[in-house]
C-alpha cells in the first residue's frame, strides 16, 4: 500500500489517445517526495533540451503533491508543470482551489498529457473511468462558465473542473488556467493546455487516501490548528497589515490599500502615485470592494479565505484573490475600482494571468501615446470596432482586453507579453519592455536603493515570480531594538538561531543597512531558507501562504518533515527534506541551464532600483552561488551535483560543454 | 411506552459562515477510519458541503436516517432570493442520489456524532471547523423509550431492501460458515 500519494500517473496520449494508467516507482518519492521535485525529474527523462513549449513532445503535467488530500490544512495546490512558451524555460505555475485534492481521491496522483489532440477536448476523470471527450461546443466560452457547463453536462456538481478560456485556446502567452477562486496563472501553462487542444479537465474521485501513521499525524495537526487560531487572533505588530497575518495576502479582507497604490507603479509600472490614497479615494474604494464582495471563500480544506465570490453589479458572478483586485486600475490610470471589478471578471472568463496582463495593455497604450503604434493599429475591421480615443482610458483597456486575449490585430503581437511584443514591434519599442526578468512580467514595483535579499530572489529563483519567492525574512528592518526582540522572542519557524542576530543587528539606516547588510553570506543563507521553503511546499502541497509565503507562518523545517514521516512512513528528519528539495533545486536548475539559461539572464529589470551597485550586485551574485554549491556561471558542480546522487546530471552539463572544469 | 431522560446531541449551522473549505468533510471520513484517522476520503463523510458556488450556496449537511423510498415530489425553497431544492436539505441516504452512502458499497451513512471511547468533546467535524460555522450543543429532554439501530442493522436494512430478506440470510450464513472454516484453520 502507498501512503499519502495513490502510487499512479495517468497518462494520456493526446494524439493518439491512448489513455494509460502507470504505477510510479517509490523511489522517487523518498528522493523527491512529489509535486514540483518529480514532475521536474520526468521532465528533465522525457522533454530534451531541443524541444519547445508548442512542440507535441512537450509535455503537460498536472500534479497533486504528496500530502494533498491528506488533513494537512492548506495543502491543496495543484502544481502545473511544463515548458513555458514565453522563456522556453520550465514553468510551473501552482494554483489552489480543490482539484488537487480530488484527483487523488480518484486514485492518482498526475495527469501527464503528451501529444496534441486534433480536436479540441475535455477530459473527464471519475475513479477509474478516464474519457478523452468533444469538447467544440464549448470553444469560445468563458474558463468561468464553461466549469459550470461541463458539471451540469457530466450531471456531477461535485466535480472539480479546471479549464481555459479563450485566451488559452489563442495560445496566449500570459493565459491562466482557471479553477474558481485560483489559478495556474504565470508563464504560460494555460497557452501550453490550449496548443495541445485541451479545453478542460473535470475530475471526481471518491477512493481513500492512507495514512502510515494516521493519529500520530492529526496529533500533528492539532498543533498545527492550535497555532494557526493564535496567529488569526494575534497579527504580527510592527509591521504592515498584509504582512500581518497568515494566508496568502488577504486582499478580499483589507480595503485599506494606501500601501499597494502609492508604492506600486501605475500604468506600465511606471508612475508612483503618491498621495492617491487620500480622503475621498479611501472612502470610495473600501465602499466599491464591500458591496462587490459577496462572500469570503476558502480552497480546500483552508481555514483562512484568501478569495471572495464576487457579485457586482450586472457583472456575472465569478471568484477573486490577491493584488488582482487593483491591477486593471493601476494598469489603465483609472481611479474608480468599480472598472476593476468590471474588467476583471471579463478578463477571468477570457483566462488571463491578472498580474501581467495590465502591463501588456499598458505598455500598448505608451506605445500608442509614443507614435510606434500608430492608429492603423488600433482601426476596426469587420471582427470588431475600432479603439476608442487614448482619453477614454477604460474604453480603449477593454478594447485591448479584447485584441490581445483573442490575438486580434495587434492583439496577436502583444499576446507573447511585453518582452516578446517589445522585439516583434521594433522602431523602439524594445525599450517599452522594461519590468521583465527571463522575458517575463515582473511586479511592478521600482523601489529606490537595491535590496540584496530581493536582488538574489529575483533573478536567481526558478519561479522567475518574486511574490512566490519571499518569505518568512522580514521585508524591511525594524527601527527600535525593542522592536527587533520582541520579533525574534517567538519565532519557532528559525532554522537555526544565528539568524536572530542577523535580525537584531540590522538597522534601516547606517552601516547595517540596506545594500550592504544583511552581508552577502548572510543574504544566501536568507535566500536559500526561503527557497528552501518554497521547494518543499512545491513538492508537498502546501499553500506557501501557510508557510513559505508569510512571516511566522503554521508549516515551517521543523514541523514539516514530521508531517511527511507520519503521513507516508518515511523516515524523515529535517536534513533529510533539505538534501531532497536541494536534489530538485538543481535537477530544475541544471534542466534550465541545458535549454539556454546563463548567468546573464539572471539580471532584474535595470530600472527595478534607483541607486545600483552593479560591482557589489556582482558580488552578492558569486557569493549566493558559491554557496549554493554552484560555480561562478551559476552550474552546479560537479561535487554538488555528486553529493545529491545527480551524477548522471554533471555528466550531462559536461557533454554539452554547460559545466566546466568541474 | 416509558419515558426516559435522555441527553440529545446537535449541532448548530450556521450557514453563512461557511467558507466551502471541507475540513469539517475530511475529519469526518477520517474518524471513521478503521484504523481511527488512517485514510482520508470525503465521499465516506457523514457531513456533505451541499456547494453552488456561483449562487452563494455552501450548506453543511449531515447524514440522517436510511430510507428506501424516494419522495414523491420535489419541491423547491427560495430563501434570500436564492433557491434550493428541498434534497439539498434532505439529510436521508434514500434510492434517488448517491449522497451518504459509502462510495464502494453504496450502504447507507449516518452521522453519529463521533461517539466514540473515550469520548471526544464534540464531534470531530465541530473541531476542525476554524470558521465557527459549527456548534455542538447538548441538552437533556424527556424522550420515549427507544431501540437505537446501530451501523450494522441500518446497513443490513438496506440490503434486505435491495436484495430481499431470503438472499441477505443465505449469504450471511455462506460468509458464517466461511469465518468458520478460516477460524478452525488458525
Amino acid at each position: 500500500m502507498r501512503y499519502a500519494e495513490t502510487g499512479y500517473d495517468l497518462e494520456i496520449d493526446l494524439s493518439t489517445g491512448n489513455i494509460e494508467r502507470v504505477e510510479r516507482d517509490p523511489s522517487l518519492t523518498e528522493t523527491l517526495l512529489g509535486g514540483l521535485g518529480i514532475c521536474v525529474k520526468t521532465m528533465w527523462d522525457r522533454v530534451p533540451p531541443e524541444t519547445k513549449a508548442f512542440d507535441p513532445e512537450n509535455l503537460l503535467i498536472f500534479s497533486a503533491p504528496l500530502l494533498v488530500g491528506t488533513p494537512a490544512m492548506s495543502c491543496n495546490r495543484t502544481a502545473v508543470v511544463t515548458l513555458s512558451p514565453q522563456t522556453n524555460l520550465l514553468a510551473y505555475p501552482m494554483m489552489g482551489g480543490f482539484w488537487a485534492a480530488e484527483l487523488k481521491y480518484a486514485g492518482y496522483d498526475r495527469v501527464i498529457f503528451r501529444g496534441k489532440s486534433p480536436r479540441l477536448v475535455y477530459i473527464w476523470i471519475h475513479n477509474d473511468k478516464v474519457e478523452i471527450r468533444d469538447a467544440e461546443h464549448l470553444r469560445g466560452k468563458g474558463a468561468v462558465e464553461v466549469r459550470e457547463l461541463i458539471r451540469e453536462e457530466l450531471k456531477e456538481p461535485n466535480a472539480a473542473v479546471c479549464a481555459i478560456g479563450a485566451a488559452g485556446e489563442h495560445r496566449n502567452f500570459l493565459a491562466s488556467i482557471e479553477q474558481g477562486r485560483s489559478s495556474s496563472s504565470r508563464l504560460g501553462g494555460g497557452a501550453v493546455m490550449g496548443d495541445k487542444n485541451i479545453k478542460a479537465i473535470a475530475v471526481r474521485g471518491t477512493k481513500d487516501i492512507n495514512l502510515a501513521d494516521g493519529a500520530k499525524f492529526w496529533a500533528h495537526m492539532k498543533d498545527v490548528i492550535d497555532y494557526i487560531n493564535y496567529r488569526n487572533a494575534n497579527p504580527i505588530p510592527d509591521v504592515m497589515t498584509i504582512l500581518s497575518g497568515i494566508g496568502s495576502p488577504q486582499e478580499m479582507v483589507h480595503t485599506d490599500e494606501k500601501w499597494h497604490t502609492e508604492n506600486f507603479m501605475w500604468g506600465n509600472a511606471r508612475t508612483r502615485r503618491r498621495g492617491f490614497w487620500d480622503e475621498k479615494i479611501s472612502v470610495e474604494w473600501p465602499k466599491t470592494q464591500l458591496s462587490a464582495i459577496k462572500r469570503l471563500i476558502s480552497c480546500f480544506n483552508c481555514p483562512q479565505h484568501c478569495g471572495a465570490l464576487i457579485s457586482f453589479r450586472d457583472v456575472p458572478r465569478f471568484k477573486q484573490k490577491c493584488f488582482t483586485k487593483m491591477t486593471y486600475c493601476m494598469g489603465a490610470y483609472v481611479d474608480d475600482l468599480a472598472f476593476n471589478f468590471s474588467i476583471s471578471q471579463k478578463a477571468t472568463e477570457y483566462g488571463l494571468d491578472g498580474f501581467g496582463t495590465p502591463q501588456c495593455l499598458a505598455m500598448a497604450v505608451e506605445l500608442r501615446e509614443a507614435g510606434i503604434l500608430t492608429e492603423e493599429d488600433f482601426a476596426g475591421t469587420d471582427e470588431y470596432p475600432p479603439c476608442p480615443p487614448a482619453e477614454d482610458k477604460e474604453g480603449t483597456f477593454y478594447w485591448l482586453l479584447d485584441r490581445f486575449a483573442l490575438r486580434q490585430g495587434i492583439g496577436d503581437i502583444m499576446a507573447d507579453g511585453t518582452y516578446w511584443m517589445g522585439k516583434r514591434i521594433g522602431k523602439g519599442a524594445e525599450v517599452y519592455a522594461h519590468n521583465t526578468i527571463k522575458k517575463h512580467e515582473q511586479l511592478p514595483l521600482k523601489l529606490g536603493t537595491i535590496d540584496p535579499i530581493y536582488y538574489l530572489m529575483y533573478t536567481t529563483n526558478e519561479k522567475i515570480s518574486i511574490t512566490q519567492i519571499e518569505g518568512n525574512w522580514p521585508q524591511a528592518a525594524f527601527p527600535t531594538m525593542e522592536q527587533r526582540e520582541r520579533f525574534i522572542k517567538d519565532w519557532p519557524q528559525l532554522p537555526d538561531d544565528h539568524f536572530k542576530q542577523y535580525l537584531l543587528d540590522w538597522e534601516p539606516r547606517g552601516e547595517n543597512s540596506i545594500p550592504y547588510y544583511p552581508k552577502p553570506h548572510m543574504c544566501s543563507e536568507i535566500v536559500d531558507w526561503m527557497e528552501m521553503l518554497h521547494n518543499i511546499d512545491d513538492a508537498t502541497g502546501f499553500c506557501c501562504g501557510m508557510s513559505s509565503f508569510c512571516l511566522k507562518p503554521p508549516y515551517h523545517i521543523h514541523n514539516i518533515p514530521k508531517l511527511v514521516s507520519a503521513a507516508t512512513g518515511m523516515d524523515l528528519d529535517e536534513a533529510g527534506i533539505k538534501k531532497i528539495v536541494n536534489r530538485s533545486r538543481n535537477l530544475h536548475r541544471a534542466f534550465n541551464l541545458m535549454r539556454g539559461m546563463t548567468r546573464a539572464d539572471e539580471v532584474p529589470p535595470e530600472d527595478h532600483w534607483k541607486r545600483r551597485d552593479h560591482e557589489y550586485e556582482e558580488k552578492l551574485l558569486d557569493t549566493y552561488y558559491l554557496y549554493k554549491g554552484w560555480n561562478l556561471d551559476g552550474v552546479p558542480t560537479r561535487e554538488r551535483l555528486e553529493e545529491l546522487d545527480l551524477g548522471y546530471v554533471a555528466d550531462e552539463l559536461e557533454k554539452r560543454g554547460i559545466l566546466k572544469n568541474g | 411506552m416509558a419515558k426516559v431522560m435522555k441527553t440529545v446531541k446537535s449541532i448548530k449551522v450556521d450557514a453563512d459562515k461557511c467558507s466551502g473549505c471541507r475540513a469539517c468533510e475530511i475529519a469526518c471520513s477520517a474518524f471513521h477510519a478503521t484504523p481511527k484517522y488512517s485514510s482520508i476520503n470525503p465521499a465516506r463523510a457523514r457531513i456533505q458541503i451541499i456547494r453552488y458556488p456561483l449562487r452563494d450556496i455552501w450548506m453543511p449537511v449531515f447524514a440522517g436516517e436510511y430510507t428506501p423510498a424516494e419522495c414523491m415530489g420535489r419541491p423547491s425553497y427560495v430563501i434570500d432570493g436564492k433557491e434550493y431544492p428541498e434534497c439539498d436539505f434532505c439529510r436521508a441516504s434514500c434510492p434517488a442520489r448517491n449522497r451518504f452512502k459509502e462510495p464502494d458499497s453504496l450502504l447507507p451513512l449516518k452521522c453519529d456524532m463521533c461517539e466514540s471511547d473515550p469520548p471526544e468533546k464534540e464531534p470531530l467535524c465541530v473541531q476542525w471547523c476554524l470558521e465557527d460555522v459549527l456548534t455542538y450543543e447538548e441538552r437533556e429532554e424527556e424522550v420515549e423509550e427507544g431501540i437505537e439501530i446501530e451501523d450494522v442493522e441500518t446497513g443490513l436494512l438496506a440490503m434486505v431492501d435491495k436484495y430481499g430478506l431470503q438472499k441477505v440470510l443465505d449469504t450471511a450464513a455462506r460468509v458464517a460458515k466461511k469465518g468458520e472454516s478460516v477460524e478452525s484453520k488458525k
